[in-house]
């Protein structure tokens, strides 16, 4: 089965390295799509969303990613995310918190209120939000036996 | 000759000074190890956005498109982004940037205003009577990439709205852990790396100028967010040396002084034994 060599980083840190990924589930700015190895060659912003990845092993694992963009190559994609983390490690009252007070702020919309930052800080909770949710509905596949070391 | 009371007394002082530089020095070694990693950290990432804008920006070029981050004007005013330190006891580091800074302000031909990070740069810029549009103090010891965003967005938005033409970030980079050294790097207008067109022909979604323009503005964070990080490895390695010189040196106080001590309790001790021969010899 081909494979992919996937990484994602952010400014501070490598979340994700690994290259048995054969398929990856992003959200960009013309849509949802899935890169599968080997796909052209491709750079495309990234929206607020779920990212998933199934590996080799028949892992299934959940991110959410803020915001970055993407870049696919043949033998390697590259993720520069702006925040990005695994979905069990969300803070959900941070989130829930964030959403809020973004909510709060375009709903009191002076002239002293960023409306673009507010929009998009309120798009980065709601993200956040959102995979915490579907996550509890239907937690991710994991393989019956032999577990694999994640990064 | 002083009385061993009083090199006693100077003796402890030196020893609880040395005690305090032996600290300053341990907490400098383990925030120098932590603002290195994050320095190192930050690599990939920078490296990768470096390479794409490289790719983006010659495509555009070649469509005449630029973007206002791109755009060369000419220059009429300069803003130095000019990272220094909160706290002192870094032997001569903020002193090198500064002299390094202050010859390159006094070379421009157009006025220079300022943006600085850390109270010694400011104070030295306010004493020098130049203009700082903006001052950030007390950033701590491991900034994240949002704590940074404030200083960058105000550049580019000034950049764009063209209060200044040209943007420099002067700070101090980290070498190793004896050397640092003060650079002073143009941050805006962005000027694309050169690459040897190695990359395949990519696929841009929208399309490339709009990807450019959600890139550039990272790029800008990234820069701001990459010369903090430097300046503080530099500033943990300074202090970390600086300090172990300090305790060097109190030790070597510490022993000249008990020596001294000796010789003068000896001496004492001489003196008394003198007058006692001396006071049984007149009783015979």
């Amino acid at each position: 089965m081909p494979t992919m060599n996937l990484e994602i980083v952010t400014a501070e840190r490598q979340v994700f390295a690994s290259d048995d990924v054969i398929t990856l589930i992003a959200e960009g700015t013309e849509g949802q799509m899935a890169i599968l190895p080997r796909h052209a060659p491709l750079v495309t912003m990234l929206e607020p969303a779920e990212l998933i990845i199934r590996r080799a092993s028949g892992d299934e694992i959940s991110m959410v990613i803020t915001g970055g963009f993407i870049e696919v190559k043949s033998e390697k994609t590259v993720i520069l995310a702006d925040a990005c983390e695994r979905s069990d490690e969300i803070d959900l009252q941070r989130a829930e918190a964030a959403k809020r007070r973004a909510e709060e702020r375009l709903k009191a919309s002076g002239p002293e209120i960023d409306r673009a930052r507010a929009e998009a800080a309120l798009r980065r909770s709601i993200a956040r939000l959102r995979v915490v949710e579907k996550r509890r509905k239907t937690p991710v596949r994991r393989p019956p036996s032999n577990p694999t070391s994640q990064n | 000759m002083v009385s061993p009371r009083i090199l006693r007394r100077r003796i402890r002082s030196v020893q609880s000074t040395a005690k305090i530089t032996r600290a300053m020095e341990m907490i400098a070694t383990a925030k120098m190890k932590k603002s290195q990693d994050a320095t190192i950290a930050v690599r990939p990432y920078s490296d990768k956005l470096t390479q794409v804008i490289a790719d983006l920006a010659a495509q555009a070029a070649i469509g005449g498109a630029t973007h206002p981050l791109l755009q060369v004007r000419k220059i009429r005013k300069i803003a130095i982004l000019f990272i220094s330190t909160d706290r002192g006891l870094c032997g001569g580091l903020n002193t090198n940037l500064n002299r390094m800074t202050g010859s390159f302000i006094l070379d421009q031909k157009v006025p220079v205003t300022l943006i600085t990070v850390g109270s010694k740069g400011r104070d030295f810029m306010r004493r020098s009577m130049r203009e700082i549009r903006a001052e950030f103090i007390k950033m701590n010891d491991r900034p994240r990439m949002a704590d940074t965003m404030a200083i960058s967005h105000i550049l580019m938005e000034d950049y764009i709205n063209e209060v200044y033409d040209q943007v420099f970030i002067a700070y101090n980079k980290f070498i190793n852990v004896m050397t640092q050294k003060p650079t002073i790097d143009q941050m805006l207008p962005v000027i694309p790396a050169k690459l040897s067109k190695t990359n395949p022909d990519y696929i841009f979604e929208p399309y490339g100028m709009a990807v450019l323009g959600e890139l550039l503005p990272r790029f800008a964070e990234m820069q701001v967010y990459h010369a903090i990080l430097e300046a503080i490895a530099s500033e943990q390695s300074a202090r970390m040396m600086a300090m172990r010189n300090a305790t060097e040196n109190a030790n070597e106080v510490i022993a000249e002084l008990t020596l001294t001590l000796n010789k003068a309790r000896q001496e004492m001790i001489t003196k008394e034994l003198l007058d006692i021969t001396g006071g049984v010899e007149s009783l015979k």
